[in-house]
């Protein structure tokens, strides 16, 4: 008969149950994220342990929803249970080489949540500019930032990105880098970088953080007095990375100080010694912190539970860092082999999809201090003008090795479906590039 | 980082858009990992303030400029884009009317200060311009006629008080002569609009100075090519060369052969409709550039076969059809009967005189499994030699094309297999290995040649790759003055395997205004400093 539908009785509700309470705080390293789908006749249910868990069922329920050639909806009767492989699943964003306006990092956001990411790491000042409002130091961002005015977060910016954050169950860790790339701190912050010298005179250039002054460190423990109150996450980044010892080098009064310490002509002892203070001061904050691999392969004395972020990537050298850093007995993050800043032609997703995060020599209880890893996303060449398609969908694949079971590799199905998705992200006005020729049913309309 | 202001750039601009940090941010402005090779001066902005002339607004930068200190106010709601007296065009010029609207809208359109304002003029020091006169001087201006290879697009401004005036021999170069007024102009601390006073004689080094955009691997909005069209126009592009159709996709909507995008295209909406086509064309035309569209064949023609049954040539294993098909089929009779009406069409829809027939590429495999075309081989008495197969079906295409009355261009493969050409067909060199002994064969035999081997600006790399494409030199290749003056330009292509409206605008602009620049400037352009200094400017106002 004509009236007779040629679909089962249509789904009125999805209905969400989570176990354990609590709505209104943050997500953190912990937070448990697996969840179960189950669609049936009569019968929708999204069941999750916490709410981060039900925010994931969601999104994936929302990826099994279909639409025919008629317009109708419709889902596939489905079984899901579902789980992170790694708790620390995370992007980076450089705001400092280019300003990126408050509307592009919470689409940035946004577009994570649909990948399942779980952490925004906000590389949020560096040598270039420095965006970030101090309210105890606001001659930092008035001095440092491209245009004090028009290119800063201010506090009510960072609340909006904490919070529009947390509600997509994604936890925001500020890097506040130092010693090295301070350059933009020098002018809020006078006598806080090194002062260069040539020959027996400052050049007028400066280096990398003063670590032999006291103020530094009263600075320092300023700033992140105030870093730690306004964003909640339990772990900072500090950085740590890449320091230029020739401005140290060609200071008299670090030299001097170098040979009072007895650290004779290594300098990374003196950074050592910076950093040492450092973490004491935001552990007595009661933040964990997080740090680049230099740190650690300086033979900093970190705390058992300091994260090292592994970033280098020559010849495949991540693997080996991996190890150490896991045989040492620290958590290991790892970036190097996901830098996304780094294009080249053709389908470099795939690379990023075959990397095996435990592919390293080490027992069990190495692996385990794997907690995840990030995609980055450099500012050098990067701005609201192609952040967007530099980022989607090749991140994806990135979110994928993440989340998924490492036996999920096979590249010709994650191409299927990172295509697949990639039009989806379209749907959703997100501007993710293509992955290789074809079409999507809805186009993006050019700009 | 780019200041707020818009098209007009001020010196406070300028300042406002730099690092206010000390001069030695060399070696911290690279990230992690990257290999030092690279430093970049990021000047201070009192360190630019004291050294930014008008010339660093400039892109790409005239053969020849003088500016002077004295600076000229433009007040927007006075200021005018008129006909000069004695000029061939009127206001019956369309073209430039159009044009004159436009530039008024990129000079001042993001100004608020539009209508009259209340403080007087008296109270400012620089005396004011309240005119840019544009004088035509050619007999027929060209306002309704499409630009063309031998168009003048020769232009001479002389920016003093208390009128400006823009000469040109044809509305061409009156065209490029507005740009380049238009990035003269900035505004100052106090958001008011200057003019250094200024003598600008300008044309371009190379005549034919193009894009190539690939509508098949993805298909291209409308307003994706038109944004692009604006963007060429800026940096003084003359050739949207259109890759219309290819192997994944054929969205050229035939008025002959409708089945061809029924059934080619990558969906119903997915295509380009005769007025689109039209609307594509007259965009250009108003910007002074020219639409090359090229009909790929024998090869890359997999989608073609789709609406346009015994057209391409059916592929062969062990005697029997195996259902795929390969390049066009060159020894039916039906297939030049195809291309004599496909082509009859394309001739009287694309009005430049040339038309790209293609003819990169052709895979000779499926050829050599077929019965028939090995019998037509040999008694052809071709032997083994399937270039002389493909020769043929071109040479046979360039005689039908030819036949309406239009210029052929042809990929380098075309020359390389020794086709018989026309002594005014255009080969464009592509490969890259060893492109300028390819020049150098090429111009040798006489022929005109287009250079796009070193500005595949879809091969995509990390870091600053503007600088590698413009430091190509065209002209360094083996050869007589004679032969140099057959290269006429090049074209930077952006092939569309991984490009699509989503990435297409930050893929190409503005990498491909480094190709611009080499094209238009002057051979002793080349330092890289200052070329830095005047594009990161320029990309801020493309912005």
């Amino acid at each position: 008969a004509e009236n007779e539908p040629s679909w089962e009785t249509p789904c009125t509700k999805l209905l969400v149950h989570v176990s354990t309470p609590g709505c209104d705080g943050f997500p953190n390293l912990d937070s448990k994220e697996s969840y179960k789908l189950s669609v049936s006749k009569g019968s929708m249910l999204l069941s999750a342990e916490t709410i981060w868990g039900a925010l994931r069922g969601l999104e994936t329920f929302s990826q099994l929803v279909g639409r025919d050639e008629n317009g109708t909806y419709y889902i596939n009767e489905t079984e899901i249970v579902d789980f992170p492989r790694f708790p620390h699943r995370g992007l980076l964003l450089d705001t400092s080489r280019h300003y990126l306006p408050l509307r592009a990092i919470l689409e940035t956001l946004d577009v994570m949540a649909y990948n399942k990411f779980n952490v925004f790491h906000w590389h949020i000042v560096d040598d270039p500019s420095f965006p970030y409002v101090s309210s105890t130091f606001p001659e930092l961002s008035k001095k440092g930032a491209f245009n004090a005015m028009t290119h800063v977060y201010t506090a009510s910016d960072v609340r909006t990105v904490i919070e529009h954050a947390r509600l997509r169950g994604i936890r925001v860790i500020a890097e506040f880098d130092t010693p090295g790339h301070t350059l933009s701190w020098g002018p809020g912050a006078p006598g806080l970088l090194t002062p260069c010298y040539l020959g027996n005179a400052p050049s007028g250039v400066y280096g990398p953080i003063n670590p032999i002054v006291n103020s530094t460190y009263q600075f320092v423990t300023s700033l992140f007095q105030e870093v730690s109150t306004v964003f909640p996450d339990f772990f900072l980044h500090l950085g740590g990375d890449e320091v230029d010892f020739t401005c140290w080098k060609s200071n008299p009064e670090i030299r001097a100080f170098m040979m009072k310490m007895g650290f004779g002509e290594d300098y990374k002892q003196l950074e050592s010694f910076y950093i040492q203070r450092l973490l004491n001061i935001v552990s007595s904050l009661g933040k964990g912190y997080i740090v680049w691999q230099e740190v650690f392969d300086n033979d900093v004395k970190l705390r058992p539970d300091t994260i090292i972020h592994v970033w280098k990537d020559n010849n495949m050298q991540y693997l080996k860092e991996m190890a150490n850093v896991t045989s040492a007995g620290y958590q290991a993050l790892l970036s190097a082999p996901w830098y996304l800043n780094r294009i080249s032609y053709g389908q470099d997703w795939i690379e990023a999809y075959k990397v095996e995060p435990l592919r390293f020599e080490g027992v069990p209880e190495q692996k385990a201090l794997v907690m995840g890893g990030e995609a980055c996303m450099w500012g050098e060449y990067v701005d609201v003008t192609n952040l967007t398609p530099r980022l989607w969908p090749r991140a994806g694949a990135v979110a994928e090795r993440l989340w998924s079971n490492g036996t999920v590799r096979n590249v010709e199905d994650a191409y299927a479906r990172l295509a697949e998705f990639r039009c989806t992200l379209l749907g959703r006005g997100v501007q993710a590039q293509p992955l290789y020729v074809g079409y999507c049913d809805h186009e993006f309309g050019g700009v | 980082s780019c200041p707020t202001m818009g098209r007009a750039m001020g010196l406070a601009g300028l300042l406002l858009g730099l690092v206010v940090v000390p001069a030695v941010l060399v070696s911290t402005s690279l990230r992690h990992g990257t290999p030092w090779t690279e430093v970049e001066p990021e000047p201070s902005g009192w360190e630019l303030a004291a050294d930014t002339v008008p010339e660093d607004s400039l892109w790409p930068l005239p053969q020849w400029v003088r500016t002077y200190p004295r600076q000229l106010q433009l007040a927007p709601s006075r200021f005018q884009l008129v006909h000069g007296a004695g000029s061939s065009a009127g206001p019956g010029c369309g073209l430039l009317q159009d044009a004159f609207r436009r530039y008024y809208e990129y000079m001042f359109g993001h100004s608020r200060r539009r209508t009259r304002g209340r403080r007087p003029l008296a109270a400012r020091a620089e005396p004011e311009l309240f005119q840019l006169q544009v004088v035509i001087e050619a007999g027929d201006p060209g306002c309704d006629r499409h630009p063309h290879l031998a168009s003048n697009e020769a232009y001479h401004l002389t920016v003093t008080e208390p009128v400006a005036v823009l000469k040109a021999s044809e509305v061409w170069g009156a065209l490029r002569g507005l740009e380049t007024f238009s990035q003269l102009v900035h505004e100052d601390d106090y958001g008011s609009f200057l003019v250094n006073e200024s003598e600008i004689n300008d044309f371009p080094r190379f005549a034919h100075r193009g894009i190539l955009l690939d509508t098949s691997r993805h298909y291209l909005p409308l307003k994706s090519i038109l944004t692009n069209l604006d963007a060429m126009a800026f940096n003084k592009f003359n050739v949207l060369h259109w890759h219309i159709v290819d192997d994944q996709s054929f969205p050229y909507q035939s008025i002959y052969f409708p089945e061809l995008s029924d059934k080619g295209a990558y969906s119903s909406n997915l295509i380009y409709t005769p007025t689109d086509v039209r609307l594509v064309i007259e965009y250009a035309r108003l910007r002074g550039i020219r639409v090359i569209p090229e009909f790929d064949t024998p090869g890359h023609t997999q989608s073609w076969g789709k609406g346009q049954k015994d057209l391409l040539t059916p592929c062969y294993n062990g005697g029997q059809p195996t259902g795929s098909f390969g390049p066009i089929n060159p020894v039916w009779n039906t297939t030049y009967d195809f291309m004599i009406k496909f082509f009859k069409e394309i001739s009287s829809v694309f009005p430049d005189e040339f038309i790209h027939l293609g003819g990169d590429e052709v895979d000779f495999s499926c050829w050599k499994s077929n019965p028939e075309v090995k019998e037509f081989m040999k008694k052809k008495g071709f032997g083994i030699d399937y270039a002389k197969l493909e020769s043929y079906y071109v040479q046979n295409l360039l005689d039908i094309v030819s036949s309406y009355n239009k210029g052929q261009m042809v990929w380098q493969e075309v020359f390389d297999h020794k086709a018989q050409l026309k002594p005014d067909t255009v080969v464009q060199v592509w490969m890259a290995n060893n492109y300028a002994h390819e020049l150098s064969s090429v111009t040798g035999a006489g022929l005109t040649a287009v250079l796009s081997a070193p500005w595949y600006l879809d091969y995509i790399s990390y870091g600053q790759d503007w600088k590698k494409y413009y430091s190509v030199e065209p002209l360094n290749f083996p050869g007589s003055e004679k032969q140099k003056k057959l290269l006429i330009g090049g074209e930077a292509c952006l092939w569309g395997e991984f490009v699509d409206a989503t990435n297409l605008t930050p893929r190409l602009w503005p990498r491909a205004s480094a190709v611009g620049e080499r094209l238009w400037s002057s051979s002793n352009v080349t330092n890289l400093q200052d070329a830095y200094k005047r594009l990161t400017n320029h990309r801020c106002r493309m912005l």
